[in-house]
């Protein structure tokens, strides 16, 4: 962090003192400029803010401690980021006609969205059929996600998974690598929703087992991954929910951190090596419109976490030391007034997420405040990105905003803000007693609350909302993709056959062996998983079994 | 003699992303509504039964993920039970077309991401007299 220097150090700097009085005189006293966080902002950053004297220790360079630039030598100049569009619709079969679509178009990574009845933990067959596939692909077993990645090579393609606990997808997909002889240790990708204290304080989109099973599993899937599929991420911590609930940047980085001091001390206390399990951890985080808030934060993060890794966990490799995250343009910013206007809304986000280091980038359609993407809302996100990288050159020079005054200074108050929230959670007892007691959702709440006045008052201008309103035209909107009833119906059907075809033998033995893992806390209740898969369990099953043995997660009505 | 209108706001189906529900009901209780809410993942048999003994003038379902799908299932369920006259207001990502089948399901109305929580506030008022002198002849209390 940058203290302003000892007004004593600096000869004073008439012409900066001349342009202060000119402002002054002009503009008055306009110090409640805030960002979204809270830092004030002022009119103009000079050497008084930031001069570089502490460059080597705050700032440095890319791949060198404490990353300020950047975690790698060659940053977004040797690798770009990772394209990675969230997709999931309908049937396994239209699934993968969309990811085969996407991966001719540019995309580098497959990304699996789920239907929210397995978020959920459910079977097709125990729910509205209304809901099914209408926000995901509908994916109950290992064939289904056998025939999600048809054609693609899933030893050598990075596979990210939108899989909460128990983590059925990525048993699915080493089930599938089983069949295809492909070995675990070729396997790579993340487990984009092992946070189940994001879910908690957060979105409760996913499925629930109360929180003292959900710690548990996170701890046994990290600790079976890092033996077993050693190029897999089993944790990412995920900042994405809280602040697309509403916490502001600097809340939802803070929270986050915490959130991986609590992952990372629950591995500490099984026993596990820090050097082997922090290099997999993984952060997702939201991009808001604030631009040079995002970019400072993101700066700040990393040096926060080259800190804490070293000074908490004396962590001595450096990829342990490394922030990786990947990052989604925040859909809030979105809005269903003239849609068209959020192409250029996620143009600013992506460049923030961009600017801000990256490594991994999700850029929004246009057209998600109106429905769930549709595929040309989805094309036009895709090409967001390669406009940015190819024709805009934002890849050329590594950290470009650094050593701005005000990138610079906001970097360090940005630091400061987080971990002042940071210490409010600390004071609580750590994350998991911090959300237990519903601090976090009440903080969170308060924000999205603060944040939501401003809009109604006129405060944060909103184009097209509380500004700048047109008539506009509704046959211009796309409309909503809806997946054919007939191919769910048939969908549905061969479920239910599939699953009285099985040997009941098997999977009740599988059930059982989880059952019994569930309760017996030296077992790991993720390798069970997985055999169940192996089995041919299907996903509602694992998930009810553990639902039945560790007890569900309930949610708390904090208003 | 003013009517303190009261609300059950809610989320029924798979999703969970309450910062809009939250929102809102915190809105409207400090505008002087009497709010009951709930967290998501309310099954629909569970709405019905707190409306009736909570007698209620409007249910707000909140849909960020296309639950609003089963809201016309609600909206039988509801008047199976004898609250035809309990008004369904939704809110949240709803695609016009979608809109229009709500509407013909009975769903008094609809609003959309970037509205005023003001104007679901003056929605409330202006149509609960009305709801409370139905319930009284249509005969609801006598039972």
């Amino acid at each position: 962090m940058n203290k302003p220097l000892d007004p004593a150090m600096v000869r004073p700097d008439a012409r900066e003192d001349r342009w202060q009085a000119e402002y002054a005189g002009q503009i008055g006293s306009d110090n409640n400029v805030r960002n979204r966080s809270g830092v004030a902002i002022k009119p103009l950053y000079t050497p008084r803010d930031w001069n570089g004297d502490r460059h080597a220790d705050d700032v440095g360079f890319p791949g060198q401690p404490p990353y300020t630039r950047g975690i790698y030598a060659t940053m977004h100049r040797g690798r770009t980021w990772t394209q990675r569009q969230l997709i999931g619709l309908g049937t396994p079969a239209d699934y993968n006609a969309r990811l085969l679509d996407l991966i001719a178009q540019g995309a580098t990574a497959v990304s699996l969205i789920p239907c929210n009845s397995v978020y959920r933990g459910y079977d097709m067959d125990e729910v509205h059929a209304e809901l099914l596939g209408t926000c995901g692909v509908v994916l109950n077993h290992v064939e289904h996600m056998d025939a999600c990645l048809a054609g693609v090579d899933v030893g050598a393609t990075s596979c990210a998974m939108n899989d909460p606990s128990p983590f059925t997808l990525l048993a699915f997909l080493l089930a599938t690598a089983k069949r295809r002889g492909v070995p675990w240790s070729a396997i790579s990708g993340t487990s984009n929703q092992s946070d189940y204290i994001s879910h908690y304080a957060a979105n409760h989109m996913f499925f629930r087992i109360a929180l003292p099973g959900a710690r548990r599993i996170l701890a046994d899937h990290i600790d079976f991954c890092n033996r077993h599929v050693p190029k897999w991420n089993p944790m990412s911590v995920v900042g994405q929910h809280m602040q697309q609930a509403g916490a502001t940047p600097a809340e939802a980085m803070a929270f986050t951190f915490a959130t991986a001091l609590q992952n990372a001390d629950d591995c500490v206390a099984r026993g596990m090596d820090p050097d082997q399990f922090l290099p997999r951890f993984t952060f997702f985080f939201d991009i808001s419109l604030s631009f040079f808030e995002e970019i400072a934060r993101f700066r700040a993060g990393r040096r926060i976490w080259a800190r804490l890794t070293r000074e908490r966990y004396g962590a001595k490799d450096p990829r342990s030391w490394r922030f990786k995250f990947h990052a989604q343009t925040s859909g809030v910013d979105l809005t269903r007034q003239q849609p068209q206007n959020n192409i250029a809304r996620v143009t600013v986000q992506a460049m923030a997420g961009i600017l801000g280091g990256l490594q991994s980038l999700h850029t929004d359609a246009y057209d998600e405040a109106l429905s769930c993407p549709t595929e040309y809302g989805a094309r036009i996100a895709v090409a967001t990105q390669n406009i940015l990288r190819e024709e805009a050159h934002l890849t050329d020079v590594i950290d470009p905003l650094g050593g701005s005054y005000y990138v610079e200074a906001l970097t360090g108050e940005m630091e400061a803000e987080i971990l002042r929230s940071m210490r409010v959670v600390e004071d609580a007892g750590g994350m998991y007693a911090a959300v237990s007691a519903g601090l976090v959702q009440k903080r969170i709440g308060e924000s999205a609350r603060r944040f939501q006045d401003a809009v109604e008052s006129g405060a944060q201008t909103v184009v097209g909302v509380n500004a700048y309103r047109v008539d506009e035209d509704r046959s211009a909107r796309p409309s909503q993709p809806k997946p054919d009833p007939r191919k769910m119906r048939d969908h549905i059907a061969a479920f239910r056959a599939h699953k009285a075809a099985r040997s009941p033998g098997a999977v009740r033995k599988a059930q059982d062996a989880l059952a019994r893992a569930a309760n017996d806390p030296k077992d790991n209740v993720f390798a069970q998983v997985v055999a169940a898969a192996e089995a041919g369990c299907t996903h509602g099953e694992i998930c009810g079994t553990l639902r039945r043995e560790m007890g569900f997660g309930h949610v708390q009505a904090i208003v | 003699m003013d009517i303190r209108p009261k609300v059950l706001v809610t989320k029924i189906g798979f999703d969970g992303h309450d910062r809009g529900s939250r929102i809102v009901a915190a809105y409207l209780r400090d505008a002087g509504m009497e709010v009951i809410y709930t967290p998501p993942w309310q099954e629909i048999p569970v709405v019905v039964k707190l409306a009736t003994e909570e007698d209620v003038d409007v249910i707000g379902i909140s849909s960020l993920a296309t639950d609003h799908l089963i809201v016309p299932k609600l909206m039988a369920a509801l008047r199976a039970a004898g609250l035809a006259d309990v008004a369904v207001i939704v809110g949240g990502i709803v695609p016009d077309e979608d809109e229009e089948a709500l509407l013909a399901a009975g769903v008094a109305k609809v609003f959309h991401p970037g509205g005023a929580l003001e104007d679901i506030a003056t929605f409330i008022r202006d149509i609960t007299p009305a709801l409370r002198a139905k319930r009284i002849t249509d005969g609801r209390y006598l039972a």
